[in-house]
């Protein structure tokens, strides 16, 4: 055989090789699905992996930042779950690098959101976003996750404004925690203090993700104002004629609506035959409580639409 | 076996004896023999798990360092001490020196494997003063081990052909340590879109796929490794080694040894 003959050949198998290679990876994936993550299982102490790291421990805290995330959107996508390694995952990644922010800001976030988008462990979170603080205590960010926490998912206004108070001791706080401390503590229920937190967060992460996140969550807040209102609206047409409208071109001839009101992506309300506002298409808008159909069932994971 | 690859690749095991690769088997024996010892004066109810995570971890380390070092000379040091063209001087193909280099070496590494896992069974009997079922486990993890030797070996032969020890010592390590986290990077890359996921995509395929054949952790707690794992890793180790001996031999066909 030539030499040109053997290169040819060697060529070709490499190439064949190769491809099969990756089929052949790939059905090892699909059997060791998570196998990263069941090492959590075998060795869960952070202080022994931190030895084990031979002092890589911040290159191995960024396997294991990325293995939290892998597992959390894995989960996520496939419906939710119960998240048993996402606190063990954020506990390693964090002792071994206890100065890795995003961790705290993303792990907490995972953590204390109701199931299925989150693990639903709000006091888990409310101890890893503590432990950031008691790490880095002049990150104002963190007293801001905590505060938020606290207020989403604990429903602890005080404990919120709390941590709104803490962070804007901070130096270089955002001017807004002052005013969100004192927010919180006299009107912690109140929806314009939920539209103000989501709007901080909206105008202060640098986050694709986490700002169309919070415009979801803005736009959410507008449509349950916006059906409250119309549904008034149309409480006092039946009053005043003694019969519901029509439609809500009736509602604009009497004077109680400019023209047919739309949602914040623009499409019309919906007005039922027994008086309800719903809105058109509810997949578009997640998080909303009021005006969606009886008959909807929203899906596992939310759309959430990218901000332009 | 082609006689020409077969004569090259005892003469490859003889050349590894005789630098006394198989010493580190002492070394092993008294690492091993100590830690069954002292582990049982020290730990509680852990003894077997500490025998076969130290075992193993130390045929793996052992073995990587042995495949690679001895490795990435097989044919730099040919060509150094020049008695590359004697044996290309002889009806010998160069596609054949590299197979037979390759199987020299990994034939040695199984060799000096066989031995350990005798070493590690004997810990572990020493200790548990039984083997168990789920023992077997150990066997199939032993197995993947030499699935790796066979597969560094071949990465620093290909290193070899082009690049001088120093630097293929350096290729060789970090594709080792870089294909240990293989399944991570699959796992970045499958979040990353664009040009720069199709990028890492290619990359976390290109490099070897270790960590699946990393089960120490898993065989240590008694858990068992599915049978449609060792067949796709065995297939795989083929198919991921013959790539890397085609590169070899394209590379090598090629180079101007004059």
């Amino acid at each position: 055989m030539s030499s040109r003959r053997v290169t040819d050949a060697a060529a070709l198998l490499l190439l064949l090789s190769m491809a099969v290679s990756v089929l052949l990876v790939r059905q090892v994936d699909q059997l060791r699905a998570g196998a990263t993550l069941q090492e959590v299982l075998y060795i869960s102490s952070p202080k022994l992996l931190k030895r084990l790291s031979l002092g890589y421990d911040g290159l191995l805290a960024d396997v294991y930042w990325t293995r939290a995330v892998q597992y959390y959107g894995g989960m996520h996508h496939a419906g939710g779950g119960n998240y048993e390694l996402l606190a063990p995952l954020l506990n390693i990644t964090t002792q071994l690098d206890p100065h890795l922010i995003p961790a705290y800001e993303f792990g907490g976030t995972f953590l204390s959101a109701k199931p299925p988008r989150g693990a639903g462990l709000p006091q888990k979170a409310v101890e890893l976003v503590e432990y950031g603080i008691h790490n880095n205590p002049d990150d104002w960010h963190l007293y801001y996750d905590l505060g938020f926490i606290y207020y989403m998912d604990l429903k602890d206004y005080s404990g919120a404004a709390d941590a709104f108070r803490r962070g804007s001791q901070t130096p270089n706080a955002h001017p807004f925690l002052r005013i969100l401390a004192a927010q919180m503590a006299e009107h912690g229920g109140d929806t314009q203090t939920a539209r103000m937190l989501w709007s901080a967060t909206f105008q202060t992460t640098h986050d694709d993700h986490v700002k169309a996140n919070a415009a979801s969550h803005l736009r959410a807040l507008q449509v349950d104002q916006d059906v409250s209102d119309l549904e008034r609206a149309v409480e006092i047409y039946r009053q005043r004629t003694g019969r519901l409208p029509a439609s809500f071109v009736d509602m604009a001839a009497a004077g109680l609506l400019r023209g047919i009101p739309q949602d914040p992506l623009g499409q019309p309300y919906r007005l039922t035959s027994d008086g309800k506002v719903e809105v058109t298409d509810p997949d578009d808008l997640p998080f909303v409580e009021n005006g969606l159909p009886a008959s909807y069932v929203p899906p596992v994971v939310p759309k959430i639409t990218p901000v332009e | 076996m082609n006689p020409r690859v077969y004569c090259i690749a005892t003469n490859t095991f003889r050349e590894a004896v005789r630098d006394r690769v198989l010493y580190n088997l002492i070394a092993f024996a008294l690492l091993l023999s100590g830690a069954a010892v002292l582990v049982g004066q020290i730990s509680i109810d852990i003894e077997r798990l500490v025998v076969i995570n130290l075992g193993l971890t130390a045929v793996s380390l052992f073995g990587i360092v042995i495949a690679i070092f001895i490795g990435i000379g097989l044919v730099a040091k040919e060509i150094d001490k020049k008695t590359l063209y004697t044996v290309l001087s002889r009806p010998v193909r160069r596609w054949e020196f590299i197979a037979g280099k390759f199987f020299g070496l990994a034939g040695t590494l199984v060799v000096n494997t066989t031995f350990m896992a005798i070493g590690v069974f004997a810990a572990l009997l020493y200790v548990s003063h039984h083997l168990q079922g789920s023992d077997s486990g150990v066997l199939v993890a032993l197995y993947f081990i030499v699935l790796q030797f066979v597969m560094i070996t071949a990465l620093a032969l290909l290193f070899s052909t082009f690049s001088s020890p120093l630097l293929s010592a350096v290729f060789a390590f970090s594709l080792f340590v870089i294909g240990s986290f293989a399944e991570d990077l699959r796992g970045i890359a499958r979040l990353t879109h664009g040009a720069a996921g199709w990028l890492e995509t290619g990359v976390a395929y290109l490099v070897p796929n270790f960590s699946a054949l990393n089960v120490i952790s898993q065989v240590a707690h008694g858990e068992a490794v599915a049978p449609q794992l060792i067949a796709y890793n065995t297939a795989y180790t083929l198919v991921y080694t013959l790539a890397v001996l085609a590169g070899a031999v394209l590379i090598f066909e090629r180079r101007n040894l004059k």
